[in-house]
C-alpha cells in the first residue's frame, strides 16, 4: 500500500523473462532451477548494453557539426579537412564506423578527446574513481540508515514521530537536487555556518577518500535527495510484512516480539529494498551530474557537463555508455539477488511475476 | 486512528493542490504583472532590494522580482506538456502490451528496460547537446525519458484487468481494439495513471529546472527560474535573494505536484483497503 505506483511498475517485470528454461534446467538434477533463468537474464543485459552503445553512437552521429572541421578549426582548407575526415574514418558507412568504435572501446580505447587530445580513458579514469567514491559513500550512509529508520518507523506506525517524519520526507523527496545543494551551501558553507568548503578542490593525485572534507557537501546533498525514498519504501515493506497472515499466526503461536521482528519480518522486508537500492543507485549515477557541477567536484558528471559544452564527442560517448552500462549492471545484480533470496522465486523463477 | 487517517490524507492532497495552483497562477499571470521588463537593466549589479525592486537586482542589474514573475511560464508549460505526452503515448503502448501479452509484451518491456538505463537528465542532456535546445525538442525528449515508467505501470495494471470476464465478453462480442482499450480498460486504470502524472510533473520540474541550471535549457537573456539560479550563483553571498527566490519557487512547484500525487495515491489506497 505504501510502495509508490512507480515501483509497482518497476518490480513486476524484472523477473519475467524465461520461465520455461528454468523448468527445463530443473529436470536435470545437478543444475539449480534458477540457473537457466539467470543465464538468460545475463545475456539479456549484455544485449541491452550493446544496444545502449548503438543508441549512444547513433545519437552522437546525427549532429550537424563536423568533428574534422572542429578539430582543424575554421582556417583549414577544405582539402585538408577532407583528408583528415578520411583519417578519422568519417567517410565510412555508419555501421563500419560503429564497429571500429566499439571494437576499440572493448579493448579500452575510447579515442582521443577533441578538446585536449588526451586518450579518453586516461582523461576520465580519475574522474570515474572520484564519482564512484562519492556514490559509494552515499550508499554506505543511506542503505543501513534507511533500513534502520524504515523498520523503526514501521514499528511506530502512525505515531507522532512517524507522521512528522513521513510528511517531511515527502517534502524533501520532491525538491530538485540543485535546490538542496544551494540550500546546504547557504546553510553550511557560506551565510549561516561556514564549516565546509563550498567548492570541492580535490587534489587529483590523491584518493577522494583521503580528502573527505571535499566530499561532505556533495555527499550530503545526495543523501538528502535519495534517502527519503528508501526510508519510506523500507517502512512500507515492513508494514506490509507485519500485516501479513504468517506474522499473525506466528504471534498466535506465542513467539516473542523480538523473534517475530528479527527472524520473520525484517528478512522479508529487506527483499523489496534490494530493487529500491538498485533504483536509488541509478538515480545517484544520474544525480552526480548536477551535484558535481554545483560543487565543481571533479567527477564524470562535471566532466560530461564540460564535454557537452564543447561537444567533445568521444568523451560524451564514453561517459554516457559507462553510466548506462553501470545502471544495467546494477539492475542485473538486483534481479539476481532478488531471485536468489526469495525461495519461491528461486525454485520457479519467472513464475511469480505477472 | 481510522478516523484520523483519511482527513490527514485529504489535507495532504489539498495542500498540494493549493501550492501547485498558486505557483501555476504566479507563472501564468506573472508575465502580465511584472513591473519591469525581465531583460531591462534597471539597477546596479547584485544591487540590494529597494523600493522599485522588492528582491533586489541580479548579476547584470535586472529586477529579480520581474524576472521571477516572467520566469515560471517556460517551466510550467514544458513540465506539463512533457508529462502529458508521456502519459498519453506510454499508456497506449503499455495497455496494448498488457492486453496482448506474448512477444510484443516481452519486446516492449525489454526496450523499456534499455531506456530506463539512461538516467533521465543524462538522456536529455545527450540529445540537447547533439540537436540543440529548442523547447519542443526538450519537451519531447523528457517525455521519451518518462515513457518506460508509464509503459511499465500501465502494462502492469492492464494485466490485472485484461483477465476479467467483462473484457473477455467484450472481445467475444467483437468490439474493436480501440474501443476495448479506451472505453473498457482505460477508465478502470485511470486512477494510478493520474497519480503517476502528478509524480511525473514533479520529476519534470526537477529535470527541466536542472537542465536550465546547467545552462542547457531556456536561452539567456530570457527569464527562467532554473537559469536564474545558475546566473546569480556567484553572487550568493552578496545578493542571496536572486538565487534563493527562484530556487524556492522551483522547489515549491515540485513539492506541490508531488504532494498532490501522494495525497491522491494514499486516499486511493485507503479506499481500496476499506472495500
Amino acid at each position: 500500500m505504501e510502495s509508490s505506483s512507480k515501483l509497482a511498475g518497476h518490480w513486476s517485470a524484472s523477473a519475467t523473462q524465461a520461465s520455461d528454461s528454468g523448468k527445463r534446467a530443473g529436470l536435470t538434477l545437478a543444475l539449480p532451477a534458477w540457473l537457466g533463468w539467470a543465464l538468460k537474464r545475463i545475456a539479456s543485459s549484455l544485449l541491452g548494453i550493446i544496444v545502449i552503445s548503438m543508441l549512444v553512437f547513433a545519437a552522437t552521429q546525427v549532429l550537424p557539426s563536423d568533428p574534422a572541421r572542429t578539430i582543424l578549426g575554421p582556417e583549414a582548407t577544405e582539402d585538408a579537412v577532407q583528408v583528415f575526415r578520411e583519417k578519422l574514418g568519417l567517410d565510412q558507412p555508419l555501421i563500419k564506423q560503429y564497429w571500429q568504435w566499439i571494437s576499440r572501446a572493448a579493448q579500452g580505447d575510447w579515442g582521443h578527446s577533441i578538446d585536449s587530445n588526451m586518450p579518453v580513458t586516461q582523461l576520465i579514469a580519475g574522474r570515474v574513481n572520484n564519482s564512484l567514491a562519492l556514490v559509494a559513500s552515499v550508499l554506505v550512509l543511506i542503505v543501513p540508515g534507511s533500513l534502520i529508520a524504515g523498520v523503526f518507523l514501521a514499528l511506530r506506525r502512525d505515531g507522532w514521530l512517524d507522521r512528522t517524519l513521513v510528511a517531511s520526507m515527502i517534502a524533501l523527496k520532491a525538491i530538485p537536487s540543485f535546490a538542496i545543494a544551494i540550500g546546504l551551501v547557504m546553510l553550511l558553507a557560506t551565510s549561516v555556518f561556514s564549516i565546509f568548503p563550498a567548492v570541492s578542490l580535490l587534489d587529483p593525485n590523491r584518493s577522494a577518500f583521503a580528502q573527505p572534507q571535499f566530499m561532505i557537501l556533495p555527499a550530503l546533498t545526495l543523501v538528502v535527495a535519495t534517502m527519503p525514498y528508501l526510508v519510506r519504501l523500507v517502512r512500507g515493506a515492513m508494514i506490509e510484512v507485519l500485516d501479513a497472515e504468517f506474522i499473525t499466526s506466528a504471534r498466535l503461536r506465542g513467539l516473542s516480539k523480538r523473534v517475530l521482528i528479527w527472524q520473520y519480518a525484517i528478512p522479508n522486508a529487506v527483499i523489496p529494498a534490494i530493487q529500491a537500492i538498485a533504483l536509488t543507485t541509478s538515480v545517484l549515477l544520474g544525480g552526480v551530474l548536477v551535484v558535481e557541477v554545483v560543487f565543481t567536484y571533479p567527477g564524470i558528471g562535471s566532466a560530461l557537463n564540460a564535454a557537452v559544452d564543447i561537444r567533445d564527442i568521444p568523451v560524451i560517448q564514453a561517459i554516457v555508455v559507462f553510466l548506462a552500462a553501470s545502471v544495467m549492471t546494477v539492475n542485473l545484480i538486483a534481479d539476481l539477488a532478488t531471485v536468489l533470496l526469495t525461495p519461491r522465486l528461486r525454485t520457479r523463477p519467472g513464475k511469480e511475476a505477472a | 486512528m481510522s478516523l484520523l487517517k483519511p482527513r490527514f490524507l485529504t489535507s495532504q492532497a489539498g495542500l498540494g493542490l493549493v501550492i501547485s495552483l498558486s505557483i501555476l497562477a504566479l507563472a501564468l499571470l506573472g508575465p502580465w504583472l511584472a513591473p519591469h521588463s525581465p531583460v531591462a537593466l534597471v539597477g546596479p549589479r547584485y544591487g540590494a532590494p529597494d523600493a522599485s525592486a522588492l528582491l533586489g537586482y541580479d548579476y547584470l542589474g535586472h529586477d529579480v522580482w520581474s524576472r521571477l514573475l516572467a520566469g515560471g511560464f517556460s517551466l510550467v508549460w514544458m513540465a506539463a506538456a512533457a508529462s502529458l505526452i508521456a502519459l498519453a503515448v506510454g499508456t497506449l503502448i503499455g495497455m496494448t502490451a498488457g492486453f496482448f501479452r506474448g512477444r510484443f509484451d516481452q519486446a516492449t518491456l525489454w526496450w523499456a528496460d534499455v531506456f530506463l538505463a539512461f538516467p533521465n537528465l543524462i538522456l536529455v542532456l545527450l540529445v540537447v547537446a547533439m540537436l540543440g535546445r529548442e523547447p519542443w525538442l526538450i519537451v519531447l525528449i523528457v517525455a521519451v525519458a518518462f515513457l518506460p515508467g508509464v509503459i511499465r505501470l500501465s502494462r502492469s495494471v492492464t494485466l490485472g484487468i485484461a483477465q476479467l470476464e467483462y473484457i473477455e465478453a467484450s472481445t467475444m462480442m467483437g468490439y474493436s481494439l480501440p474501443r476495448i482499450l479506451l472505453r473498457e480498460i482505460l477508465p478502470n486504470i485511470a486512477t494510478p495513471l493520474l497519480i503517476h502524472l502528478g509524480t511525473m510533473m514533479s520529476w519534470a520540474v526537477g529535470i527541466l529546472a536542472g537542465l536550465s541550471f546547467l545552462g542547457y535549457g531556456v536561452e539567456p537573456p530570457a527569464a527562467d527560474w532554473g537559469l536564474m539560479v545558475n546566473e546569480n550563483r556567484a553572487g550568493l553571498q552578496i545578493q542571496p535573494y536572486a538565487v534563493l527566490a527562484p530556487a524556492v519557487l522551483v522547489a515549491l512547484f515540485a513539492l506541490g505536484t508531488n504532494l498532490l500525487a501522494e495525497g491522491l495515491g494514499r486516499a486511493n489506497a485507503g479506499i481500496k483497503e476499506k472495500a
